[in-house]
């Protein structure tokens, strides 16, 4: 008895103790390695993708596996890497930054020389990061192998799909700001290839374009803020912006601190498909679905939520010298992007579409996050939701390659033919929309906590209402997932082919991630084990990175988003599930006014078109040509004709007068040769004559002298 | 007797013939000429080689040169003519410009 | 020793010199300026002859002989042969001058030439006589080409062997050569 009530209260201390232990929102994480040879060498994490592009654009046709083995090959290096990295941060803590110095250019703000350098960072984002491209892009890969089966261009699908992972991984282990745009426009540039790789079909490539394009119109907005940041402080490094914003005195950056911050906010928003730059990311669909499932979910996209996490002192700014202010805009941009959007994916007949705004929709809920001053919470869920997309797109392109179809009226009952694929599914499907105690509830509901917390006494007013729609959200994800999973699986198979499970390279993966969408979220439970924080939070400066850690649950938010999903199942399934599919279902869920603009997308990709391509196609473009052809093409046609005059000018010179000279010459020789000719009579006695008049004068020469 | 007056003879011989030389029109004749000229030639040599006292006779020995020579050079000169003669039927030295130009 | 005209006159030889010289130049004259052609080389042998007389005067015995022997006896016979085989015009009506447009730029560079000439040898020899002297003893002059002359006796000797030969070859008919 006594043992057992030992037992008891040292169980009760434990569970104090960890409660206590994570009760401290505020601390400095120190780091216990800083140094040594699997920090030194971690920028092989980066170049391996990038040289095993080269290798298979070179070598890779003529590999057993066409190219495939050098490509996974090096990204299972990076996942086992990246896993040795994340262990020991879990364990005792990452910190390191390498650089290599390339250029020492002129003199900055301060006076100081200006030194270019490339670098690695190894700290508790960008391990993060490392881990999670590695252990994705494995299963990715993996997938990719029977997926791209008989593709023609399969090798030069993995020349791509590598330099999009090592150009990610630029970006995410870079430490001046240079080196993330490189690794910036290289997955832009990656994306563009992998979408546009069914090129037959120029929708297909216009896709591509639309992508690249609206990219680049966000890159523009990111340059102009790191030129700001830069400038203002004098280096483009990370640490030494974050010194300067984290000293907290007033300088060239905090006079123009809203401005850079909020351009290098567009320039994410870019990335990460915030409302209204978001209209490239279902057109990305195009592309094919593990291009889909690691680069236009788990990855890239979060690269524009990765930038905000790399500043995020800036962003913060406890001091409130510096970009406080445009919280305010993200957590209102994110509000809208991810209800919204999520609305669009209740109407749409392609899966891969349905996948693609949700997708956007979930970056919503981060990039709010971090609007709302809540580093972990966005960073977790880009954490979990990284795992959990993937392995729904995998899932559907499972199922599309089974029925050859994106259309989810081409799919139905298809639970009992793909075994794997649906229980897969289910698991992604409960991870997304936040059902404990799968991976997306708990970083869904602590984004939501963190909102709530924001809008709290003496915070940020807006987030209460961005908090109303991120609960309503929960509903709308809840409501469109079920819906797909009905109409994929349940029902009666619509279709015409014989659809199958897929081959093991692409069920297995699909396992893979569905343990992870499973464990994922168990990194960071709030009251239990939060160690998740601590690893994030393991960066230089190590000073406050969270406004608010949620310590326990909040129970209201919990209870509110938890009642919400069960409601949006439940009529969901009430909707879809009897009859899915079929014309009746569809008919009897549509609203009058709301369905037709959602189905136009808000007419947003039409203003797009519309007012601004179309103009800049037409009249503009019309104009700049005129300009061209007359103004610029007419300088040149004035130097070339100045040319030619000059020419036969000089032609003139030289008929007239170089050749007249030769000519006179030659006419001189002539009229003397003819004068001298005649004395050659061919009379020897002339001759004779002549030689005798020489030698008389030669005789007298010679007497008189 | 002086050297002079020898030496006058032979310029005035070696004039003659000079003229012969660059005045007749036949072949023959102007080869005539030529001959007075190596006579004048002659005496001008043996006149110096007696005023000199020259105990090697270079100047007399020279003009029995001299006068081999010439005798060789009017043969082949006469073969000429005749050659010339053959071909052309005429020995005028006048229709002898082939070479004009 | 200087010797002045009247000095000149007075010397016996000089008078017989005067006898062969004017006969010689006269000839030789005649030579150059006869309209009759056989006429002409018969002149040129009185010239010759006279020359032949000059050189016994000189008491170059053997050289005279030599003029006579070699000029006169077989150089004037070629020149009579060519004159006869090239069937020149013979007797008074042959113009064997060039006109006067010719003879008188000859006769002045002749009379120029001879001029120039005198004047360079009275400059240069005035009035020096020759001394008195023995007649030149032949053998002395044969032990001289075959002593100290012999090269130019050998060499005198091939050109007249090719002279002889270049003779042979002219005169010679090739094969169809007549007909051209």
């Amino acid at each position: 008895m006594t043992s057992m009530t030992n037992l008891f209260n040292q169980l009760i201390l434990a569970t104090e103790e960890v409660v206590h232990t994570s009760e401290e929102a505020e601390h400095a994480v120190e780091a216990g390695i800083t140094s040594g040879p699997l920090v030194e060498w971690a920028w092989l994490i980066v170049v391996v993708p990038l040289v095993a592009a080269f290798l298979i654009m070179f070598f890779g046709k003529k590999m057993p596996w066409k190219g495939w083995e050098i490509a996974w090959g090096a990204i299972a290096f990076v996942g086992v890497y990246g896993t040795v990295l994340f262990v020991l941060n879990a364990t005792q803590g990452v910190l390191y930054e390498g650089t290599v110095e390339i250029a020492t250019i002129g003199t900055n703000i301060l006076g100081e020389p200006f030194v270019l350098e490339w670098g690695w960072m190894v700290d508790g984002l960008s391990i993060m990061m490392y881990f999670l491209v590695g252990v994705v892009g494995t299963l990715v890969f993996t997938y990719a192998k029977g997926y791209m089966k008989g593709d023609i261009r399969f090798t030069w699908f993995f020349v791509s799909f590598s330099l999009f992972a090592g150009g990610m991984l630029v970006l995410v282990s870079a430490p001046n700001l240079i080196q993330l745009i490189v690794g910036w426009e290289l997955v832009g540039v990656s994306s563009y290839l992998l979408i546009a790789h069914y090129w037959e079909d120029f929708d297909n490539v216009d896709a591509g374009n639309k992508a690249f394009m609206v990219n680049k119109v966000a890159d523009a907005a990111l340059f102009l803020g790191a030129i700001i940041m830069a400038v203002s402080v004098g280096s483009f490094n990370f640490e030494t912006i974050l010194d300067v914003v984290v000293e907290g005195h007033e300088g060239p950056l905090s006079q123009y601190a809203f401005w850079a911050g909020l351009l290098l906010f567009i320039g994410a928003m870019g990335k990460s498909a915030q409302f209204p730059l978001h209209v490239w990311l279902p057109d990305a669909m195009a592309g094919p679905t593990p291009v889909s499932a690691l680069m236009h979910a788990a990855t890239m996209v979060t690269a524009g939520v990765f930038l905000l996490g790399r500043l995020f002192p800036f962003y913060l700014d406890v001091s409130g010298l510096f970009a406080g202010d445009v919280r305010d805009i993200i957590i209102v941009i994110g509000g809208i992007t991810l209800f919204f959007t999520g609305l669009i994916a209740l109407v749409q007949d392609d899966i891969k579409k349905v996948l693609a705004y949700s997708t956007v929709s979930q970056l919503g809920y981060m990039i709010a996050a971090m609007g709302a001053g809540a580093y972990t919470a966005g960073l977790f869920h880009l954490f979990t939701h990284a795992f959990f997309k993937a392995l729904l797109f995998l899932g559907a392109g499972s199922v599309i390659h089974a029925v050859h179809s994106n259309n989810m009226s081409d799919m139905g009952g298809l639970r009992k033919k793909m075994p794997i694929t649906f229980w897969t599914f289910i698991i992604g499907t409960f991870a997304l929309i936040g059902v404990f105690p799968f991976a997306g509830f708990f970083s869904k509901d602590e984004i939501l906590a963190s909102i709530k917390y924001a809008g709290g006494d003496g915070g940020q007013d807006i987030a209460n209402l961005i908090l109303v729609l991120g609960i309503l959200g929960a509903f709308v994800t809840a409501f469109y997932m079920t819906r797909a999973v009905a109409l994929t699986f349940f029902g009666e198979y619509k279709g015409e082919a014989h659809p199958h499970e897929s081959p093991k390279s692409m069920a297995y993966p699909l396992i893979g991630l569905a343990f992870f969408a499973v464990v994922a979220g168990w990194v960071n439970i709030p009251g239990v084990y939060t160690g998740f924080t601590d690893w994030l939070a393991t960066r230089s400066p190590s000073t406050t990175f969270d406004l608010h850690h949620a310590e326990t649950f909040d129970w209201a938010v919990v209870a509110a988003s938890t009642m919400l999903v069960i409601a949006a199942v439940v009529i969901g399934w009430m909707i879809y599930g009897k009859d899915a599919g079929t014309q009746k279902e569809r008919d009897r869920v549509r609203i009058p006014v709301l369905w037709p603009l959602l189905e136009n997308l808000y007419y947003i990709d039409d203003f797009y078109m519309k007012g601004i391509v179309r103009p800049i196609m037409g009249p503009i473009a019309r104009v700049i040509l005129w300009f061209d052809m007359r103004v610029v093409d007419g300088v040149v046609n004035g130097v070339g004709l100045g040319a030619k005059g000059l020419a036969s000018g000089v032609q003139v010179i030289d008929a007239e007068v170089v050749d007249g000279v030769y000519n006179v010459t030659a006419a001189g020789t002539s009229a003397s040769g003819d004068v001298l000719r005649r004395s050659f009579t061919g009379r020897v006695q002339q001759y004779a004559a002549f030689s005798f008049v020489g030698v008389i004068v030669i005789v007298v020469l010679f007497v008189i002298f | 007797m002086t050297i002079v007056q020898f030496l006058i003879v032979s310029a005035a011989l070696f004039s003659f013939g000079l003229y012969g030389v660059i005045t007749r029109r036949n072949a023959v004749l102007v080869l005539a000429s030529v001959e007075l000229m190596l006579a004048a030639v002659n005496i001008n040599f043996v006149a110096f080689d007696v005023y000199l006292g020259d105990t090697t006779h270079a100047g007399q020995i020279f003009s029995l040169f001299i006068i081999a020579l010439a005798a060789a050079e009017v043969g082949i000169g006469i073969a000429i003519i005749l050659m010339i003669y053959r071909n052309r039927q005429s020995a005028n030295v006048d229709e002898l410009d082939s070479m004009k130009g | 020793m200087t010797v002045t005209i009247g000095d000149f006159f007075r010397e016996t030889a000089n008078w017989a010199f005067l006898a062969i010289a004017i006969p010689t130049l006269l000839a030789g004259w005649r030579t150059v300026t006869s309209n009759n052609i056989v006429r002409a080389v018969l002149y040129l042998v009185i010239s010759l002859a006279g020359s032949a007389a000059l050189f016994f005067m000189l008491g170059a015995e053997f050289v005279g002989w030599t003029v006579v022997l070699v000029y006169i006896g077989a150089v004037i016979i070629l020149f009579l042969i060519g004159i006869m085989i090239t069937r020149a015009p013979l007797g008074q009506e042959a113009e064997l001058s060039h006109p006067r447009s010719v003879r008188a730029p000859a006769a002045l560079l002749s009379t120029v030439m001879f001029g120039v000439i005198t004047w360079a040898m009275v400059d240069a020899f005035g009035s020096n006589a020759i001394e008195p002297f023995e007649p030149t003893v032949t053998s002395d002059l044969s032990f001289l080409i075959f002593d100290r002359f012999v090269i130019p006796f050998e060499v005198v000797s091939f050109v007249l062997l090719a002279a002889l030969i270049g003779g042979i070859a002219l005169a010679r008919k090739d094969d169809g050569e007549g007909q051209r």
